[in-house]
């Protein structure tokens, strides 16, 4: 890895102390978009073990909590930390019924406005030509041919009023239309047997789904946002939605989707969320 | 059967060792669940304010959540210990039953008059309440965390709360009285040193307590 800003999200974990990380990292994550290549996308636990994430996270509170300790070597605190969050990542997976629907809601539920989120401010929201767009496809499929808006929305569509919950704690219902992802995987002849599908935005944003999750009925490559085509704000012109994960689990603007067997990580996954952010 | 030493009878376990380390390893781990907890109530406040950062663990919402669901296994296991000591030993219902508001009022006025009698290892009515309340509080602090945390798998739990926003509050309103009992529970320890190092060493000399503990 010569070029670390290459890949890392500019927002370094030690920039984002505040208690307002995707805010601040809004801030400093706006420089020139890198080019992204899957061979950028290396197996997560690599790079995990480097990040000092928490090294921020001794705040002083935790310091005069564990003054006496030993526990002030962030480097151990963080492992523990990491590896409890690959425990979890287990144990959702585990948790998780391929057959459980999100609740749905009607129409009157949903919220309005519905709040804009990412990890820079809304001005910042990325322009795409909808005309030029091409969804590019990649890894272990048989049809590696990229895809039109035209051709999307000539797929079978569904529809799903969801509450989408953010990990900040707030949540809002809304209404989305598209394609479900196991559709599309199926129509590209991607390997099910493989365990990632992996996502990688206009916005330099990136993501990543166990394979169990993309088959869920409810996961789609959400074109429309109530009956109009996905506004800029929310994600146009492709977008995830994945009804039984974190708001953050739920990539904008897609520009490549790709299968993998090796952990695609994320833009947020591999600063410290959990990687499988169930709900 | 020999006759216990006046010394030794001077000395009587209070707190068995099972319930020393569960209450310190608790301690422990509550402090770090509420501490990273107040974090994550500060990157989507429910209400009009914030925690202080130097009250907070994790340093950024990514690595409070790391703390929270880090030491939610540590809590959970070391109440399942307690809770299956306690029922398996009835160190629950030698010590907090019965229960009764008259006895618990009854106990408050004593107390407040200073003229509550005190055995130690035998807990008056008011902190039979406390104690039995604070279990309660835990229980469904860890039931409405579960229910935010997996709102969707854990349906039926999020529904039996009214919903995922409505499980955030009690998770919250769960936490203040957990917090206002430790509170109580520190003010009182401050108020009575003496019942601070039987809480490591499990012994008290009879009749040296205060009259109130927590």
């Amino acid at each position: 890895m010569s070029e670390p800003s290459g890949k890392t999200p500019a927002a370094r974990p030690d920039s984002i102390r505040t208690e307002d990380a995707p805010r601040a990292a809004g801030v400093i994550a706006t420089p020139a978009r890198p080019v992204l290549s899957a061979a950028d996308f290396r197996p997560q636990l690599a790079r995990l073990q480097r990040r000092m994430f928490l090294r921020s996270s001794l705040s002083l509170g935790a310091v005069s909590m564990l003054a006496g300790c030993t526990l002030q070597d962030g480097d151990t605190v963080d492992k523990v930390l990491w590896s409890m969050s690959r425990w979890n990542d287990r144990v959702q997976a585990w948790l998780f019924s391929g057959a459980r629907l999100a609740p749905t809601y009607a129409r009157s539920q949903i919220t309005q406005p519905f709040p804009f989120n990412a990890f820079y401010q809304e001005f910042d929201v990325p322009e795409v030509d909808g005309g030029d767009y091409r969804l590019e496809v990649s890894g272990l499929v048989a049809d590696k041919r990229s895809w039109s808006l035209a051709q999307l929305r000539a797929l079978p569509q569904a529809g799903q009023i969801t509450r989408h919950i953010c990990i900040e704690g707030w949540s809002a219902v809304g209404e989305w239309r598209g394609v479900p992802l196991r559709t599309f995987l199926q129509r590209i002849g991607a390997d099910t047997t493989a365990r990632y599908v992996g996502f990688k935005c206009a916005d330099r944003y990136y993501s990543s789904l166990d394979m169990a999750t993309a088959l869920h009925p409810q996961t789609m490559l959400a074109l429309d946002f109530g009956s109009e085509p996905l506004p800029p704000r929310y994600g146009y012109p492709l977008k995830l939605r994945v009804p039984t994960k974190l708001g953050f689990k739920n990539p904008k603007h897609i520009a490549a989707l790709f299968v993998t067997n090796e952990n695609p990580g994320g833009y947020w996954e591999d600063q410290g969320y959990n990687w499988f952010s169930g709900i | 059967m020999r006759k216990p030493t006046p010394a030794a009878a001077r000395r009587a376990i209070v707190h068995p060792l099972a319930v020393r380390a569960t209450h310190w390893i608790n301690a422990f781990a509550m402090t770090c669940m509420v501490m990273s907890g107040w974090a994550i109530y500060n990157a989507s406040p429910l209400f009009g304010f914030h925690f202080p950062a130097w009250a907070t663990v994790g340093g950024w919402l990514g690595g409070s959540i790391a703390w929270h669901f880090a030491a939610m296994w540590l809590l959970c296991a070391n109440a399942l210990l307690y809770l299956g000591y306690g029922l398996a030993t009835r160190h629950f219902r030698r010590h907090f039953l019965p229960l009764s508001a008259r006895a618990a009022l009854r106990d408050a006025g004593l107390a407040l008059r200073l003229r509550l009698p005190h055995r130690p290892g035998a807990y008056n009515a008011v902190q039979r309440l406390m104690y039995v309340a604070v279990l309660l509080l835990g229980v469904l602090v860890v039931a409405s965390g579960l229910a935010i945390w997996k709102p969707v798998q854990l349906w039926w739990l999020a529904g039996l709360f009214g919903g995922f926003d409505t499980a955030r509050r009690v998770h919250f309103f769960a936490m203040a009285g957990i917090v206002g009992f430790v509170a109580v529970h520190l003010a009182l320890v401050v108020a009575v040193p003496s019942t601070l190092l039987p809480m490591f060493t499990g012994r008290a000399r009879r009749g040296h307590h205060g009259e109130a503990e927590a």
